[in-house]
Order: C-alpha cells, then sequence, then structure tokens
C-alpha cells in the first residue's frame, strides 16, 4: 500500500544500465505490433510487458520498463500505469518458481487453506515471500478459472491442479531439480483439466 | 431541448449534462462534484457524489432510469425529469458516497493548508455523518515532494483524476497518473519523482482537497485570514490572469481564479504562480468575488462592514441601542 | 437427455486440430454464411434463435449486434471476451482448450455477419497455455484459407489475432476489456458511448463471451428457429455449465436450458450428488455474484415449483426468492460449509478485483472484506450485519460498472438467507470450521 512498495520510486537513475529484447523476442514484439492498426501500437503493451517479464529475470524492473517504453514509444509513466494495475506483472524480483494457490471459494472448499499451510511449511516460507535460495515465492491468489479441478496452483504457464500434497511434493521437488525460470510465456506447459 | 430539475424548468442546447443544466439554474439544484472540471476534457463520473435520479428519460421515452445516474457524465434529453435535492433517495446515496470518501480520509484538517477551501470539507459537512461507522485503520502512504514546489499527501486523496487530466491536457508530457489499483491506487510520479513544466502547478489548483498543495504557500497561513484580490500581469506564456492571495501588503500565494463552482477559469504558469510574490509584480484589479458560506468571506470587510450597517439598521428599527452606546 | 450442440465432440481424439474437426463437421457454418447468406441474413438467424449472452448479462445477442451503428469508412470490430474470471465459472476456457476450432469458426462467421474484418480474441493473461492452443488454431486455419483473405474465394476477408490480458477481473467487462485491448488500465468506460456505437479504438464494436460466440455455428448450421426449439420458453438453446464444489463429479457440462436443477446436481449423468453422502446446503448458481440460495430455494422455487435451469426459472421470485442463470458457475456447497466463510472469499475476491475508479466501490469493498474478517475472527457483534447489510445497499446501483452490483449481491444473499449464521458467531465470539475435516480428507493423498 505504501509507496515504497514500487521499486520504480526509489530507483536511483545512476544505476541504469542497458537492457535488450533478445533477437526472438523482439521478432515476436515485432509481430503483435502488426495486429493493430496504423498508430495504435500502445496496445501491444500488455503482451510486450510479459515478454519482457519472461526475459528480463521475472519482474519489471525500472530499466525493463523504461526499455519496454522506448520500444512502443510511449510514456514511461503510462508503462508504470499498466504494469501496476494487473496482477500477473512483477515490480520486486521474485522467485524463479512462483507458487501461485487459488483460495477463492471453490478451492476454499476444497481444502486450499490447507494447501497453502502444507506449502509454507514444507518450503519454509510465508505467503508473500521468496525463499533464501531465489528458488520460490509463495503467494496467495484469487480465481484461476480451476474450480471443478479444485484445489489448484499455478507456476507459470502451468496449472496444477486436484492438489493432494503428495501432489505438491512432487509439483516442487521437480522445479527444484531443474531450477528453472518459469514465466507465463513458456511453452512447456503441464496442465491436468 | 428542455430539462426539469427539481421542479425547475430550463431550456438548454443539445449536449449539455444535468450536472451543467443544473449549474445554469443555480446552487438551489446543483448537485455537489467532486471530480468533475469543467475545463477538463471527459472529469467526471468517478466520486460519485453528484449522482441524481432520473425520474423521466425524455418525452419520447419517459421511463425513469433504473439506477442513479453521475449528473456531470450524463447528456440532458428533450424532456428529462431530473430529481436531486428533492430525493430522499439521492440524499441518501449521497451520504453513502461521502461516507465512503471519508473512511480512509486522515480528516487531518487541523493541520491541512487546503482548510477552508476543501471541497471534502465542504461535502462532509453538508453531507456527512457526524460520527464514523469505520473502525478499521485507515489507509497510509509517505507524504512526498513531487518536484520542489508542490507535495503530495496521498491519503487525502480522493482519486478524481483531474490532476491526471490536467497534466495529460494542459501539458504535452504527463509524468504522474494512478498506478496500482482498487484501494491501493495511488497518484505516483514514475522514477524521477519531479513533476516539472511550466503548467505543472495547476495541478494544485485543480485538486478538491488537500492532496496536492504549495509548498511555497506550506503553512504560511490559514485561508480565511488572507484575502484574494482578482490580478494580472504581462506574461509572455500564460493570460497573466490570476488570483493573488494577501495578507496586509505581502503577497503569501498565488492561484487560477476560481468560478463560483470553485473551477479553474483560466490556467496559469508556474512563473506567474511561484515567481512574482510582490504586490508591485502586479495590478490588481480588486477583491475577488468569494461565495458568502465560504470561510474566506470573513475576511472581506467589505461584506463585513456592509453587515454591520444591516445589523445598524435592524436594530435602530427595533428601537435597540447597543450596549456602549447606553447612558 | 437433453440435446448438445456446443461440445458434443469434446472426446473425440485430436478434436483440437483443423483436421478432425473439419471431417466432424467443422466449418460449415462459414461456408453456409459466405456461400448462401448475406450479413443480415445471418444476423437474422441469431436474432431468431434466441440466444442470449452467455457471459452472465443474458443480453439477446442478435439484438445486441444490429445495434451495431455502421458509418461508412469506419472499421467495425467484433472482440470475444475470454477473460474468463467469475468465480466458479471455467466453461470457456474447457471450450477453447478442447475445441479451440469452434470458437475461431464463430468469430468467422459473426464478423461477417458484422462486417468486421478484424476481429480479437482477449483471453485472461493466466490462461497463457490456452492462448498458445488458440494461436495454433489460428495458424491452421490461415494455412486452410479459413482467415486471411478471400475466405473460399468471396470478398469476405477476415483476419483474426488473439491477445493475453494482464491478470484483472475487472476486464471481462466490457469497456475495461476494450481500454486493456488498447493497452490501458483495465478501467470501465463511463456509459453512453456504448461499444456499438464507439467502443474498440472509439469505433463501433461488438464484445462477446466465447460460448456466445461459439454457438452462432450451430446455430447457422440449423437455422435460427430449430436452434430456439432447443431449450425452454426465451431460455433457448445449451448452456455450458461448470459444476465445482461439494460433488461428485465436478465439471463441465452442456445443458438443454430447462433442466430441473434438482437433476442436474443428484443425477449420474451430471453432477452426481453431494460428495460423502451429505446433504446439500447452499448453491450459487451463476458464478459469485449472483445471489446463494439454501437448498429448498434452489430446488423449488417459492411457490413450490421444481427450479429450473432457465434464465426465467432461476430469477424467479427476484432476488428475495430467487437468483441468476449468470455465467452458469454453479458452486455447490454441502451442510457442513460455512456460509460466512465462503462470503468472505467472495469480498475478499471483490476488494481485489475492484479498479479503485469509483468511490462506492473502491472503499465499499475493502470495508465489507474487513467487517466479514471479524467474523471470520470471532470479534464481530451482531451490529456488523446490519452495518454490512447498509454498505452493500450503498455500493450497489451506485458505481460506473456492475462490479459494485457483483460485490454487493452475494453480501445481501448471504444475510438475507443465512443471517443466523451471523448472528450465531456474534453472540458466541466464535468461529467454528466445520467443514474443515471433510476438506482436509480429499487433499490427504
Amino acid at each position: 500500500m505504501s509507496s515504497q512498495l514500487h521499486g520504480a520510486q526509489h530507483f536511483d537513475k545512476s544505476k541504469r544500465t542497458k537492457i535488450e529484447f533478445s533477437e526472438d523476442a523482439m521478432k515476436t514484439v515485432q509481430t503483435i505490433i502488426t495486429h493493430y492498426p496504423e498508430g495504435k501500437h500502445k496496445s501491444a503493451l500488455l503482451p510486450i510487458l510479459h515478454i519482457a517479464q519472461a526475459e528480463f529475470g521475472g519482474w519489471l524492473s525500472p530499466e525493463t520498463m523504461d526499455y519496454v517504453a522506448f520500444v512502443l514509444k510511449i510514456k514511461p509513466i503510462e508503462v508504470f500505469e499498466v504494469a501496476s494495475f494487473y496482477s500477473m506483472y512483477n515490480l520486486q524480483p521474485m522467485g524463479k518458481c512462483i507458487l501461485e494457490v487459488c483460495q477463492t471459494s471453490s478451492c476454499w472448499l476444497n481444502g486450499a487453506e490447507d494447501i497453502l499451510k502444507y506449502i509454507e511449511k514444507k518450503i519454509g516460507i510465508k505467503v508473500g515471500e521468496t525463499t533464501k535460495d531465489g528458488m520460490f515465492s509463495l503467494k496467495a491468489v484469487e480465481c484461476l478459472g480451476s474450480c471443478g479441478t479444485a484445489p489448484m496452483m499455478q507456476c507459470g504457464a502451468s496449472y496444477h491442479e486436484n492438489l493432494t500434497y503428495d501432489k505438491v511434493d512432487k509439483v516442487i521437488e521437480n522445479y527444484s531439480a531443474d531450477g528453472k525460470l518459469r514465466s507465463y510465456t513458456d511453452h512447456d506447459y503441464k496442465n491436468t483439466l | 431541448m428542455k430539462v426539469t430539475i427539481d421542479g425547475i424548468e430550463i431550456d438548454v442546447p443539445k449536449g449539455t449534462t444535468i450536472l451543467q443544466a443544473a449549474r445554469m439554474i443555480g446552487p438551489e439544484v446543483a448537485p455537489p462534484a467532486m471530480c468533475y472540471h469543467s475545463k477538463l476534457k471527459t472529469s467526471g463520473g468517478y466520486c460519485r457524489t453528484c449522482i441524481v435520479k432520473v425520474t423521466q428519460g425524455s418525452a419520447a421515452n419517459p421511463t425513469p432510469m433504473p439506477k442513479p445516474v453521475a449528473s456531470c457524465r450524463t447528456e440532458v434529453m428533450d424532456g428529462m425529469v431530473v430529481e436531486n435535492f428533492i430525493n430522499k433517495e439521492v440524499l441518501e446515496a449521497r451520504k453513502g458516497v461521502v461516507e465512503f470518501l471519508l473512511i480512509n480520509h486522515p480528516l487531518d484538517c487541523p493541520v491541512c493548508d487546503q482548510a477552508g477551501e476543501c471541497k471534502l470539507q465542504d461535502l462532509g459537512y453538508e453531507n456527512g455523518a457526524a460520527s464514523t461507522r469505520y473502525e478499521f485503520k485507515r489507509r497510509e502512504f509517505e507524504v512526498i515532494d513531487i518536484g520542489d514546489k508542490i507535495k503530495l499527501h496521498m491519503n487525502r486523496c480522493i482519486l478524481c483524476y483531474r490532476c491526471v487530466k490536467t497534466a495529460d491536457q494542459i501539458t504535452n508530457d504527463r509524468v504522474h497518473g494512478v498506478i496500482s489499483r482498487g484501494d491501493a491506487s495511488e497518484i505516483s510520479t514514475y522514477i524521477e519523482n519531479v513533476i516539472d513544466n511550466d503548467f505543472s502547478g495547476n495541478v494544485i489548483d485543480v485538486c478538491p482537497v488537500g492532496a496536492l498543495t504549495d509548498k511555497t504557500f506550506r503553512f504560511k497561513q490559514r485561508v480565511w485570514f488572507t484575502k484574494p484580490v482578482d490580478a494580472h500581469r504581462d506574461c509572455k506564456v500564460c493570460s497573466g490572469k490570476s488570483r493573488v492571495w494577501l495578507k496586509g501588503e505581502e503577497v503569501l500565494r498565488v492561484t487560477a481564479r476560481k468560478d463560483q463552482w470553485d473551477e479553474v477559469e483560466e490556467f496559469i504558469c508556474n512563473s506567474c504562480r511561484y515567481d512574482h510574490k510582490k504586490t508591485s509584480d502586479w495590478v490588481i484589479e480588486g477583491p475577488s468575488p468569494v461565495n458568502r458560506n465560504s470561510v474566506i468571506s470573513q475576511n472581506h470587510y467589505e461584506h463585513l462592514n456592509q453587515l454591520k450597517l444591516q445589523v445598524l439598521k435592524q436594530q435602530k428599527a427595533l428601537g435597540f441601542m447597543p450596549l456602549d452606546k447606553k447612558p | 437427455m437433453g440435446r448438445k450442440v456446443l461440445i458434443q465432440n469434446d472426446k473425440i481424439p485430436g478434436i483440437n486440430t483443423l483436421e478432425v474437426y473439419r471431417a466432424n463437421g467443422g466449418y460449415a457454418s462459414v461456408e453456409k454464411a459466405l456461400k448462401t447468406m448475406t450479413p443480415d441474413q445471418v444476423t437474422d438467424e441469431v436474432k431468431k434463435s434466441g440466444l442470449r449472452g452467455r457471459g452472465g448479462a443474458g443480453f439477446p445477442t442478435g439484438l445486441k449486434w444490429s445495434f451495431l451503428a455502421k458509418p461508412e469508412g469506419v472499421a467495425r470490430y467484433l472482440v470475444c471476451n475470454a477473460d474468463e474470471s467469475e468465480p466458479g465459472t471455467f466453461k470457456d476456457r474447457y471450450l477453447m482448450e478442447k475445441i479451440p476450432h469452434a470458437l475461431i469458426e464463430g468469430m468467422i462467421t459473426a464478423s461477417y455477419a458484422l462486417g468486421a474484418k478484424v476481429s480479437y480474441i482477449y483471453i485472461r493473461g493466466e490462461y497463457f497455455y490456452v492462448l498458445r492452443i488458440i494461436e495454433k488454431a489460428i495458424a491452421e486455419a490461415y494455412e486452410a484459407g479459413w482467415l486471411g483473405k478471400n475466405i473460399l474465394g468471396t470478398d469476405f476477408s477476415h483476419d483474426c489475432y488473439v491477445q493475453v490480458g494482464g491478470g484483472a477481473y475487472i476486464c471481462g467487462e466490457e469497456t475495461a476489456l476494450l481500454e486493456s485491448l488498447e493497452g490501458k488500465r483495465g478501467n470501465p468506460r463511463i456509459k453512453p458511448p456504448f461499444p456499438a456505437v464507439a467502443g474498440l479504438w472509439g469505433c463501433p464494436t461488438v464484445v462477446n463471451n466465447v460460448e456466445t460466440i461459439a454457438a452462432v455455428c450451430p446455430i447457422i448450421n440449423m437455422g435460427g428457429e430449430e436452434y430456439a426449439k432447443i431449450g425452454i420458453g426465451k431460455s433457448t438453446g445449451t448452456k455450458l455449465i461448470s459444476a465445482s464444489g461439494h460433488i461428485n463429479k465436478p465439471g463441465v457440462y452442456e445443458i438443454e436450458l430447462g433442466l430441473p436443477v434438482e437433476e442436474f446436481i443428484f443425477s449420474e449423468e451430471y453432477c452426481g450428488g453431494i460428495r460423502n453422502g451429505k446433504k446439500l446446503k447452499a448453491v450459487v448458481a451463476g458464478g459469485s455474484s449472483v445471489p446463494i440460495l439454501p437448498a429448498d430455494l434452489i430446488l423449488k422455487t417459492a411457490n413450490g415449483e421444481p427450479r429450473l435451469m432457465s434464465y426465467e426459472s432461476l430469477s424467479d421470485g427476484g432476488f428475495i426468492t430467487g437468483t441468476m442463470l449468470g455465467s452458469g458457475g454453479f458452486i455447490v456447497m454441502d451442510e457442513d460449509t460455512s456460509i460466512v466463510k465462503n462470503l468472505f472469499t467472495f469480498a475478499r475476491f471483490y476488494h481485489h478485483e475492484s479498479c479503485g475508479q469509483c468511490s462506492p466501490c473502491r472503499e465499499g469493498t475493502g470495508w465489507m472484506e474487513k467487517i466479514i474478517h471479524k467474523f471470520i475472527n470471532g470479534t464481530a457483534n451482531e451490529s456488523d450485519v446490519d452495518l454490512l447489510w447498509d454498505i452493500q445497499s450503498k455500493i450497489e446501483g451506485k458505481t460506473i460498472c456492475p462490479l459494485g452490483e457483483a460485490a454487493a449481491w452475494p453480501v445481501a444473499a448471504a444475510i438475507r438467507h443465512f443471517r443466523q449464521e451471523f448472528i450465531d458467531i456474534a453472540k458466541s465470539k466464535k468461529f467454528v470450521d466445520i467443514s474443515h475435516y471433510n476438506r482436509l480428507n480429499k487433499i490427504v493423498a
């Protein structure tokens, strides 16, 4: 709630580093921009922020937001306004795997609270925290459209549904083992619907 | 187009909103407005204080509108019938809106520079309840400087969007906006924390509360001890038509002139606002018109003298003898 | 057994590919519309079908289409609302994941009717993997000539793009969706103007739900009059119901409108009854925002007639004894469920999802959550029930968009039908979550 939540406001300009999209990412960005009529390229902002978040360490640093503003030729404040509005953009560094456990009605009716507590105990952090090794962040989120396969959690592009304690163990072990950064834009998603 | 508001009919041009039509009739029917600002395009609709009941949509389609509407963003239709102060439902709903606006407001009026010219203070006084039903911790933000001339008290902000629209519409480089969402939303700048362009100071004038205040006037004087005069100067950047707030011979602050609805008449530049604080900088035209209900009017000696004369006349007519004149 | 016209083929292997979809009669509506019908004839068939918006509001689709302004030389757009976020609802996800071409086929046919050269599918960001499925299907459709220039050798050319959101329930509101699609914060617009006149980039736009657009295909294939014979009264056709909660067989079911609620909950063909032999306590019938109903009122109307799964029957009795079909998010609660705690999850949801633009919703949703939390803490007083009632009444109908109502209705209904539960907590100063063991059973493998 305090302004301090946002890295952008306490950002030291002199420490800015230069960043650039990879060739592949730039190609995707340019394709996305062709989806809109001439002059309406601002429409590409949301998809491009997803790509930027995946490309630059799983969060949107002030440098990243500046860069996106530069690529889209819009004002940096327009990027900041949007990035801070939507829940999928991280304005602070996060763990490589963000475990997002749904807690709304149907998931609650099916034990989401216990799943959350179980994960907290298992990886030794509370909701909103990141493990010391930077591997996991834990978030309690609102309905992800998995009510029929509750309880569930999302990590990157993957949906892990019909969770049991056993399943949670396996998912977390798998993620720990490969140690990769998980993004919403990943192509190797898993879902169990 | 004919529209009837609280039983008073008026003819207005097409495209007029209910609020504008009500203001044409006068303050007796005009709904209060916090986020609408006549000089800012697309302003209004957010705060919901100006909601009214449309009991007849138009002559052609007399069905009432099912929900109360924001009068500032609803255009008049021919034959429309609107209820504002005469409708209990509207007054109750407005009371609710005022309560919502106040539950997270710090109520720090004693130390707020806006006190005395605050729209929220007036609104609370006119429509609020005497006590609060909110028992939780109020939202808190740090007080920050946005530039060397403007202080942002986010705690006091009611998210009217006026300052954002001002920056969008009268400057060409907006660097502040509304960030985050829901009740965590806040006015913020991006990285630099500085709003700096020739017209940036106008965000202070459009702010209906004490969220954006003039640092050069901060804690200098309660507004009701200052005397506003309309003045002008030769300015290359803006019209130079300003309101100069005096205490004796001293210029305490300079603002834009505001109309009877407390909305800026003409935006002024930062040079007029901040850099011309001597009476000799200004050609004074005369005392600014101040609403009789405003606390600021009490310092208008002209009015005070008139009042004294009236009182004397009345007393004379009734055969009173002032105490100090009694033998 | 009710008729099915949307997901009857969902179990066919490979139905997500163009080849299998086409072999099972896919894209027939595009062929029929483009080759044998004028755009207005397509709209007429949709009007005749009586199809109503499947996203929640239930507005007649044909009528919505006919409102679309058609000024010369101005582009028109069709936007598909795939921002499915209403708690309890997951039918669009199922449809898009299993049969993506059903949506794309509908997009082409509907765009032809509306004269839209470009259409967008706005999908919620969390469904990123579904976006991949849709992207792939779109690529297949371009390859086979169903999208692109001069489709089937006609004058009609069409481009369809899929756009991803960033995580915001409010973008399911059509004008917030358009703002988001323009790369802005998802703040609902003040209406009028409606999207049909000034929508995407100020151009005339129709925004329809995934299921609505997919339903256009069977309507064109069988004809509007024939489609209107499915269902009951003004609730024509079929509806996808997302069933979840304490039932034996949660999942997405296509039902013929008019199916008795009792049959839907207890028959083996659908939900298969309440889990663990428990009794039914309450149902949220159309997604989190519609009023919750206790067992007796969801199974029978106040007049003692069987309650049916239809727009009219579910809303029979108004909000006093009825509810709404809404988005078809059907959440079932057994006898051990705390209505107060469930309400808390809803209140937290709406507080989290309020955009913050207008004051009653921005301030009111958080306030309601805090008060309901007092019940969960066991610190609430009896007067808090009345306060809660008063706050919801001051949000409802006072906001820019329907999120205000969506947040207020569940609170009102929970108090209306389960007031005693609130009072008991307030009196005893204790909150006991009786269903905890039941839930734990499910997740301890």
